[in-house]
């Protein structure tokens, strides 16, 4: 008896896992396997190298520059776009006038393809006939090319990744602030603590383990979404607004090194993880489980 | 006191005010482009005419019916697998014993760090070793067997009662039969929650299709705007809003027309 529900229990897995298997669990495993050798071209097969693709790495110029990029990236926008995530749940949370439509104006950017937002701001950036440069005419302003200029290209793809994600995260923290009893909130008001302190003393932390996870799946994203960059500045110039994930793109994809592209899918593996790991223990002591 | 507290709200409103204006500025700017003749393009006139060629245009000038098939068909198809195999596996989770449960659970859970969108490299391997390169079944494979729903559905599962489940077996059903009949009912909110987070993932993805895919047949949306777009002949920017507006219309009107529901996906999506 207690066999047949082994068996149904490993039935009921098996197509779900021999997926997961074949397109997540084994290629993790080969991307590591397959740094270790060179790239197959032509006839010649791929053979053993050990940890040359590693060496180069470690002086690839490029690869320190998407890295160090991809690092301000996230730096950059999960901070921000958490800290507008959280006003944007207060105040939708609130009874204001046009509750309906400050909702909808947060949430509907997390609705739109990233390619198609990448295209509506591409506009904006445009030097010159862009309504950032018509804008900044207006007051006699020179041209700006946001997206062309090393200094600030990244800095514009960030830009529209908070707008694109700040309305994503809101959702998570308005789901938490709901859940949070009434009763706690009015005995707070009798009390006599004023709306700062309630927030930082009640709803704060309260609030810890839905930061976690909006900050996991936030450093998750950071490392993900690379659609826009195809759109406003193919990672230039001169890779400045590159990221990580666009770079083994290109190594894979266009210049077709998929052992060296297997090599810094490694090093994104890692670092994920080790994010992961890192916030979670960080986390860990703050978070108040119920 | 009194007098301060409705201060801090005015401030607050006409704050969360300010940022939503902000926030739908670029979107509406997409709009006023799209139905506006191209000269209107940086002019705000109230009285300018309002026009549907940029739409006629951009659906002319590139196969974008093909693409919106595609697409469609695409997300319909990880849906279907999804929520087949999802289920299943999330129903041995929730109510089987068998050795090696908690192992085989935290490797399901491992998806969502190492997503799939991440291992384009291995991935393209193994689809070519497959012979399916360049067809709508590979975009959609990577994604069917999803962490996500699985873990979704298991803990949608495990707050159906027990007794319920005893019942069901008293009656002589088999154990799809208890899932089809008691638990499947019971999930559907759940179900609706992660139709909803899957179709607008998938309408929007776009490295994966635009690496496995290199023919019209096969194209989705999002990929055949990025070729659009990325034409440098100077296609006039209020085609390349029209095409862009299009290509999300069909997700933006349904989470309007939604939106309430929508918003309410997400979170139980989150909350679990």
């Amino acid at each position: 008896m207690q066999r047949r529900e082994w068996i149904y229990g490993w039935l009921l897995l098996l197509p779900a896992f021999a997926l997961l298997a074949m397109f997540t669990h084994i290629p993790a495993v080969a991307t590591f396997w397959d740094s270790f050798f060179s790239t197959p071209r032509g006839r010649r097969e791929a053979r053993f190298i050990g940890w040359e693709n590693y060496e180069r790495l470690l002086d690839d110029p490029i690869f320190w520059k998407v890295l160090t990029n991809n690092l301000w990236f996230a730096l950059g926008t999960i901070p921000l776009s958490m800290i507008l995530a959280l006003a944007m749940a207060l105040w939708v949370n609130k009874q204001f006038f046009g509750q309906g439509f400050l909702r909808m104006a947060y949430f509907t950017p997390t609705v739109l393809p990233l390619i198609a937002v990448a295209n509506i701001w591409l506009f904006f950036y445009t030097p010159g006939f862009g309504l950032i440069d018509q804008i900044l005419g207006l007051f006699g302003f020179a041209q700006t090319n946001l997206l062309g200029s090393p200094d600030t290209a990244l800095g514009a793809v960030m830009a529209v990744t908070i707008w694109k994600e700040a309305g994503f995260f809101m959702i998570f923290y308005l789901a938490a602030l709901q859940s949070i009893p009434p009763s706690l909130l009015e005995a707070a008001k009798i009390e006599g603590a004023g709306s700062w302190t309630t927030f930082r003393r009640i709803v704060f932390p309260l609030l810890m383990p839905t930061t976690l996870f909006v900050s996991i799946n936030a450093v998750i994203n950071s490392f993900r979404l690379v659609d826009h960059l195809f759109i406003l500045t193919g990672g230039g110039p001169d890779n400045a607004s590159s990221l990580l994930l666009f770079y083994i793109y290109e190594t894979a994809f266009r210049f077709w090194d998929t052992a060296y592209g297997a090599t810094l899918t490694v090093v994104m593996l890692v670092l994920l993880s080790l994010l992961a790991i890192g916030q979670f223990f960080l986390f860990d002591r703050k978070v108040h489980y119920q | 006191m009194n007098g301060r507290l409705r201060f801090d709200t005015w401030l607050n409103g006409a704050a969360a005010w300010l940022l939503a204006l902000l926030w739908v500025l670029p979107l509406f700017y997409a709009i006023w482009t799209a139905i506006h003749p191209a000269e209107f393009e940086a002019r705000f006139v109230l009285t300018a005419p309002l026009t549907l060629e940029n739409f006629r245009s951009a659906w002319g000038a590139a196969p974008f019916a093909r693409y919106f098939l595609n697409t469609f068909i695409l997300v319909t198809m990880i849906l279907i697998c999804q929520f087949v195999l999802c289920t299943l596996a999330a129903y041995a989770f929730a109510r089987f014993q068998f050795p090696g449960r908690s192992i085989l659970f935290s490797l399901v859970l491992l998806q969502l760090l190492v997503m799939p969108d991440i291992l384009i490299v291995e991935n393209y391997k193994t689809i070519r070793a497959l012979g399916l390169v360049d067809t709508i079944p590979a975009i959609a494979l990577p994604y069917i067997a999803s962490g996500f729903g699985i873990f979704l559905l298991r803990q949608t599962f495990m707050t159906v009662p027990r007794e319920l489940d005893e019942a069901a077996r008293i009656e002589g059903a088999s154990p799809l039969g208890i899932l089809w009949r008691v638990y499947v009912p019971l999930a559907k909110p759940t179900y609706l929650a992660y139709g909803l987070v899957s179709v607008s993932h998938h309408w929007n993805n776009f490295l994966w299709p635009l690496i496995i895919t290199n023919s019209v047949e096969t194209r989705p949306v999002t990929v055949g705007l990025s070729i659009f777009s990325a034409i440098d002949s100077g296609i006039e920017w209020s085609v390349i809003n029209a095409a862009t507006l299009m290509t999300s219309g069909p997700l933006l009107i349904a989470f309007l027309l939604f939106q309430r529901q929508f918003v309410q996906s997400f979170m139980r999506a989150g909350i679990k």
